[in-house]
């Protein structure tokens, strides 16, 4: 039985997750303007 | 020799970790979800001859306006048309096809912008890259729900949060692409649709290499299915076909498409809607920190609804976007009156977070009235309730507001009559919901699920 190795869980999820949370603090660095 | 996309080369092996699914989803609906920042586009696609300024032949925005709302047409369309497709040759096929469709959208709306055709631009990134939008869009989520059904609504939130994600890579990047590309004689609109258009079909190929689908008799450890129906959730299957003709479907269609009218109400105005209901209070830097914000909670919305739907049920999840929606929407006027732009500001992202949750929670409330079996097909066939939306929510917020302000009603009030009718088109989805009931027994199919 071939068992995904967890490194390759951990590296698709920073694949996605990288540029996620790139977006993110892009939009959250905008929407602070309104707390200003 | 199996083929790469064949079914049966898409079946996960023994010890094939069901985490990987997600990732894959992700990677798909991160990339798709762009469409939700084409807006960027807007302002440089009116002054590509002009540069500085809009030269007399320069495209209008509501010319640019319509590259949005037939791309959004089609996404409805070909989910619906090649749902039962996606269904049939299995999540892989289906996330190629969406690549190759969404990547040529924008190389031929590339050529548009360089021959300065702008039905090419329609055909491109509306026709070409609305399909891919669609296919896209259904690819993974059956394929979510038979990794997760403990979780089907977790499952599901996750990766349609990341169609609300992709608008906050998208936007940023797009901003960047242009800003290198652009020169003395181009603002770099072209150039960067062509880079968007590699870097996207690159990384949806990424879901594409990963994701799988389980075994007939796969199931999470510890996990027991339901073997009696209880309240709105059926063990037993109805096909696409079936399903259309259920009183069920058109009452989930009615459903999704007033919670999405109602959520485009606040999207579409967003901007000019905060500046006008608080002149001399919120600017237009302000204004866009508010649109990141409600971006922020429409994706949030999407995993933190659907997540809890799990637990509460489907139903009662829309109960409480309905109810809780309808006195939001009809406070608005009044916050708005009062001068208070904090509990403003709480108020919409409050609704925008109900938005994003509608639309995360629809295919784990298809699973439970029509079973697994087409659930992919079904949810295709449903967001065409997405496209009659897509074209609705703006032209009554539109036309309101502009008919309001014609009638000489001050900027703060001109926002009243939209936000009372935004209250009555929940209250329709409201009466649709209350009267959901399972599904009748003749509906469901009697055959094995891998025949139909």
């Amino acid at each position: 039985m071939n068992k995904t190795s967890p490194l390759l869980i951990a590296l698709a999820w920073a694949v996605v997750g990288i540029p996620f949370l790139w977006g993110f603090s892009q939009t959250v660095e905008k929407a602070i303007a309104l707390f200003q | 020799m199996p083929s790469f996309f064949d079914r049966g080369s898409q079946i996960a092996g023994p010890g094939f970790s069901r985490w990987l699914v997600p990732p894959a989803a992700l990677a798909i609906h991160l990339c798709i979800g762009q469409a939700y920042a084409f807006s960027v586009f807007k302002l440089p696609m009116t002054k590509l001859i002009g540069i500085t300024k809009s030269a007399p032949d320069d495209w209008t925005q509501a010319q640019l306006g319509w590259i949005f709302s037939i791309a959004i047409v089609f996404l409805g369309l070909s989910a619906a048309v090649f749902g039962r497709w996606v269904e049939t040759g299995g999540p892989r096929r289906a996330m190629f096809v969406a690549a190759c469709c969404f990547a040529g959208g924008f190389l031929i709306s590339a050529l548009g912008v360089q021959l300065h055709n702008i039905w090419i631009v329609y055909l491109g990134y509306g026709v070409v890259g609305g399909i891919g939008l669609g296919i896209g869009y259904i690819s993974p989520v059956s394929t979510l729900i038979k990794w997760f059904p403990d979780r089907p609504g977790m499952a599901t939130g996750m990766a349609i949060m990341g169609f609300g994600g992709g608008a906050m890579i998208a936007s940023p990047l797009s901003i960047l692409l242009m800003k290198t590309f652009a020169g003395a004689g181009s603002m770099g609109v072209a150039q960067t649709f062509v880079a968007l258009g590699a870097i996207y079909f690159l990384f949806m190929m990424i879901g594409v290499l990963l994701v799988r689908l389980p075994a007939e008799d796969w199931k999470p450890e510890g996990y027991v299915p339901r073997t009696t129906a209880s309240a709105l959730i059926t063990v037993g299957n109805v096909t696409v076909d079936q399903a259309f003709q259920t009183r069920q479907f058109w009452q989930l269609w009615l459903v999704l498409c007033m919670n999405v009218t109602a959520g485009i109400g606040i999207l579409e105005t967003a901007s000019p809607m905060i500046q006008e209901m608080f002149p001399g209070h919120v600017g237009a830097v302000t204004a866009g920190g508010f649109v990141g914000l409600l971006s922020i909670f429409n994706m949030a919305g999407r995993f933190a609804w659907a997540s809890t739907s799990d637990y509460i049920g489907r139903r009662n999840t829309y109960m409480v976007f309905f109810t809780l929606g309808i006195l939001l929407y009809a406070a608005i006027p009044s916050i708005g009156h009062m001068g208070s732009t904090k509990l403003f500001v709480i108020v919409c992202v409050i609704l925008l977070s109900m938005y994003g949750g509608g639309f995360a929670t629809i295919p784990a409330y298809l699973k439970d009235v029509f079973g697994t079996m087409h659930v992919g097909a079904i949810h295709g066939r449903l967001l065409t309730a997405w496209s009659v939306a897509g074209v609705l929510g703006p032209v009554l917020v539109n036309y309101i507001r502009d008919s309001q302000k014609a009638h000489g009603v001050p900027g703060p009030q001109a926002y009243d009559v939209t936000m009372y009718l935004m209250a009555a088109l929940l209250a329709v989805g409201f009466v649709s919901n209350w009267f959901m009931k399972p599904v009748d027994d003749r509906h469901h199919y009697q055959g094995m699920p891998a025949e139909a």
